[in-house]
């Protein structure tokens, strides 16, 4: 009786591509739930439509492909590139710029590189970037964390005002929104207030705030509840490296020097200049550092080459939330790194066993 | 989490991967002896090198222990009668081997007998020249047991050059479901013991170490007990980590050097050993007994009673599954070696050989469902695990591209195939068979590269004779009719023609010595163009010949095999 001999190893270890995506996206719950609870159900809802439109995308264009579709809709790729592009939009943002953005990252940045594996650009950043430039009011209006909202909106207000930009009686989508912290800090600063000046108008406790008509969106580090959110992806993250799903040195590296640059111009100025850790707790620097820039399929290879992709990815982030157009640097960053993989790759690898050095 | 002894420990070896263990269960009960069954197949080929010679013919009686095959070369090993009966057939069968092909095999029908042939202890080793005890062991056709087989005795032979400081006796078996090095040291730890000190004896080694991973704290205590007041000798315990018993992998470890690439482990004065090869060493000085058997475990889920057998070369590897209450019907895959890197055979009829430590009937359950391959997502997994710090996604992507001067270029030959980066692979991606592969096609390139350089050579070589024929032509006819013989020669040949003609032209009055002249000049001239274009081939004679030195206890041995040979031997 012939036996199959497929050749060794006869025995692996019991992990698979869904398996890491999905301990990603447990790892992202923490977040999610700091998120729901200060800016309200519209990021549900928008993960909902970016997960719906990311698996039909996905599964069109591998018909397309005459690619298998289940064994690629099943890894969870899809899914996490969704996920995450609708952690990045605002939550009020209509029904159409989750589609359209993730639409493009599925099917621009992902499926037409050649799928899963190929795409030298994080999709989902793509995917943020080209919202951004194209609909830059839109993806600009967030609304404050819910718990300093003069109006906030449940459930299923929220799910009409998405799907059919329909509000309350009575509210106005201006009344809704705010710019975000990294944001009003940047046209503050343009303005040419100091960023203690910024602070105190915005960071003020509830009374005075509501006696000067201003919403308090700074809380003690960061943007309030943005270090909340920001604290949940850094567990989450934290999770991951523990249980080998990403290494630390990605995370460290981006991390480690946002705060380093941040903390010289701090010293050297910290009138212009915010604290290090109002940039390591706003914005998608979290998220960024433990979610996005560590995807492996953009990001540098070996552990030196992770931790200069890194440190440019938080450099990078510096320079463009400091002197640069958008308030918010994180994607522009990663984007930046990710053209770098190749040549990072190309000049650091390890030294093989018995080749010695020198 | 280190074990108590890290002072043991030197160095450390990049990756690695902790892989289920799966050894218990053939460890439960102590070893037996394998039932004998009525034909031995015993193929001439067990080991690394040239096959053995047979020495007897078909209908001819042997005693167990009795040369039945000689060494042919310097790097091979005769092959013994495992037990006492009739040769009964040398023609080819299958043997065990990744290809699935049969090669030349003596067949021995059984006499239930199991009569040994007369043999001769040696006295007091230590009294013993190295050399002859070297040559010893080569008669006894010992070779490496942890699974490479290479000719133990060049592997005892130092060198002139370099002096030996550790001898390394490989107890690590970090493979998943090996256990037959794990009984032998619980069982047989004196033998062990012994071997060792005949071998250190043989290396003139400064020191020695058993290393033997935490896995196995029976071994370790049974083999620690053995070894006590013995000078220079130490048993190392380590972390159990697969591949830590590689050959340069555990030299790093032990003793914190790395064994350069392309280099041999005695070229930084190193040379490492199985523990089952000290046993094996140590019956063939002390007993004087041949290499005729060894441990085997037989595991896997099909097996209902897993266990170590010791079992006669030849004996059919269904007698062995049998023995240990095999459900035949439940094996998916039979592997020979350990499921990191043994290889799948294709049915059960196959005969144990020396390199055989393992046989496992593992079940469908057992393997899990075959995964579909993914694309590669460049998590860089493969990269963290592999004990050779080599980037397996660069060396894929080449592979797979053939792309083969580039996977090269990334250190292909370095792999030592152990199977960590396939393991890890969240893709499934079988990535060592992309090695495999590529390794394969730039061997076959460089083949096909001599090859048309050697046909080349021959095509030059035969257009030579067919110009210095024309030219003969020439001349005779330049002799025949002297003033004009510039037409007849054909314009390649022209000046050569000319010079010819002069010669006839000069010497024409001597017209009897002209003719032996000329030809004696064509001659040597063809002789010396012969020389000059013909030294390739011949130094590519004088390489092959190389692959098999001369035979005898020389200092040299062949680089290039044995280097691959030692990668070859994870245990």
């Amino acid at each position: 009786m012939p036996f199959n001999t497929p050749t060794s190893p006869h025995q692996l270890a019991p992990t698979s591509i869904t398996r890491v995506m999905v301990m990603v996206m447990l790892a992202l719950v923490p977040g999610i739930i700091a998120y729901v609870w200060f800016f309200g159900w519209g990021v549900v809802i928008n993960i909902c439509i970016a997960l719906v439109t990311a698996l039909s995308c996905e599964a069109l264009i591998l018909k397309l492909r005459q690619r298998p579709v289940v064994p690629a809709l099943s890894d969870g790729s899809a899914a996490l590139t969704a996920i995450l592009i609708a952690l990045t939009l605002p939550p009020l943002s209509p029904w159409w710029i989750t589609v359209i953005g993730v639409a493009f990252a599925i099917i621009i940045a992902k499926q037409l590189y050649g799928g899963l594996g190929f795409n030298p650009f994080n999709p989902a950043m793509v995917g943020y970037v080209m919202l951004l430039i194209s609909f830059p009011r839109e993806m600009t209006s967030w609304i404050p964390p819910s718990a300093l909202a003069d109006n906030s909106l449940d459930f299923l207000e929220t799910t009409m005002f998405i799907l059919f930009h329909v509000l309350p009686d009575g509210v106005t989508f201006d009344a809704l929104t705010e710019a975000t912290p990294l944001d009003s800090l940047k046209t503050h600063l343009a303005l040419g207030n100091t960023v203690d000046e910024v602070r105190a108008q915005l960071g003020l406790d509830e009374e005075t705030s509501r006696v000067l008509s201003v919403i308090p969106i700074f809380g003690a580090i960061g943007g309030k509840g943005w270090e909340w959110v920001g604290g949940g992806f850094l567990l989450g993250g934290l999770w991951l490296i523990y249980k080998k799903i990403i290494s630390w040195h990605i995370p460290v590296a981006m991390l480690g020097s946002l705060l380093v640059i941040s903390s010289i111009f701090y010293l050297i100025d910290p009138e212009h200049y915010a604290t290090p850790m109002f940039h390591l707790f706003s914005g998608a620097a979290m998220l960024g550092a433990f979610f996005i820039a560590t995807d492996p399929v953009t990001a540098a290879a070996s552990n030196r080459g992770k931790i200069i992709y890194g440190c440019g990815i938080g450099i990078f982030t510096y320079v463009i939330r400091t002197w640069g157009g958008y308030p918010d640097a994180v994607a522009f960053a990663v984007l930046l790194l990710n053209m770098c993989t190749p040549l990072i790759d190309h000049y650091f690898k390890s030294s093989v066993f018995g080749h010695k050095k020198g | 989490m280190s074990h108590g002894n890290t002072p043991e420990k030197r160095g450390d070896f990049h990756g690695g991967i902790h892989p289920e263990q799966n050894k218990l269960q053939s460890t439960m009960e102590s070893s037996a002896q394998a039932r004998m069954p009525a034909k031995l197949v015993l193929p001439l080929h067990q080991h690394i090198g040239a096959a053995a010679e047979p020495i007897i013919k078909i209908g001819e009686r042997v005693l167990k222990g009795q040369k039945i095959a000689s060494a042919d070369g310097y790097v091979s090993a005769p092959v013994h009668a495992p037990t006492s009966g009739k040769i009964i057939d040398i023609a080819d069968y299958p043997i065990p081997h990744p290809s699935g092909l049969s090669a030349r095999s003596i067949v021995i029908e059984t006499d239930g007998c199991d009569k040994w042939i007369e043999y001769k202890p040696e006295q007091d080793y230590t009294e013993t020249n190295p050399s002859h005890l070297r040559n010893i062991i080569r008669e006894a056709g010992v070779v490496g047991l942890g699974g490479a087989g290479f000719p133990s005795f060049i592997k005892l032979n130092p060198g002139s050059q370099k002096k030996i400081k550790t001898l390394i006796l490989n107890g690590v078996e970090c493979e998943p479901y090996i256990t037959c090095d794990d009984m032998l040291m619980r069982e047989e730890p004196q033998s062990i013991i012994a071997g060792a000190r005949i071998m250190r004896h043989a290396l003139q080694a400064d020191a020695c170490v058993i290393a033997i991973e935490d896995n196995k704290p029976q071994a370790y205590e049974s083999i620690c007990k053995a070894a006590e007041g013995i000078d220079g000798l130490r048993v190392a315990l380590m972390p159990t980590r697969y591949p830590q018993g590689s050959e340069k992998q555990l030299i790093q470890v032990i003793t914190g050097k790395e064994v350069p690439s392309n280099g041999l482990a005695v070229s930084i004065g190193v040379v490492c050993h199985n523990v089952s090869t000290a046993a094996a060493i140590y019956r063939a000085i002390h007993l004087g007994q041949p290499l005729v058997s060894r441990m085997v475990t037989i595991t896997g889920a099909a097996v209902k009673r897993p266990r170590n057998l010791e079992v006669l070369f030849g004996t059919p590897i269904e007698e062995l599954l049998e023995q240990c209450d095999v459900e035949s019907e439940q094996i998916e895959r039979l592997v020979m070696g350990g499921p990191m890197m043994g290889f799948a055979l294709h049915d059960t009829s196959l005969p144990v050989i020396k390199t055989t430590n393992c046989i496992i009937a593992a079940t469908r359950k057992e393997l899990g469902l075959d995964r579909p391959v993914m694309p590669c997502i460049r998590c860089g997994a493969c990269a963290d695990v592999c004990p050779v710090k080599l980037l397996p996604q660069q060396l894929y992507w080449h592979s797979r591209a053939k792309e083969f001067d580039k996977a090269q270029a990334y250190d292909l030959f370095d792999c030592i195939e152990c199977g960590c980066c396939s393991y890890v692979c969240p893709s499934n991606i079988p990535l060592v068979q992309f090695y495999r592969f590529a390794k394969g096609a730039i061997w076959t390139q460089e083949q096909e590269q001599k090859k048309s350089d050697q046909a080349r050579e021959r095509h030059e070589f035969r257009q030579m004779r067919v110009e210095r024929e024309k030219l003969e032509r020439a001349a005779k006819r330049a002799k025949k009719k002297a003033p004009r013989p510039k037409k007849a020669a054909p314009v390649d040949g022209a000046k050569m023609a000319e010079k010819m003609r002069d010669e006839a032209m000069s010497q024409r009055d001597s017209a009897v010595d002209a003719r032996k002249a000329e030809i004696q000049a064509a001659v040597a001239r063809v002789q010396a163009r012969k020389k000059g274009t013909a030294t390739k081939p011949d130094q590519a004679a004088d390489a092959a010949a190389a692959v098999t030195p001369p035979k005898g206890d020389v200092d040299k041995k062949d680089g290039s095999s044995a280097a691959k040979d030692s990668n070859e031997q994870v245990q």
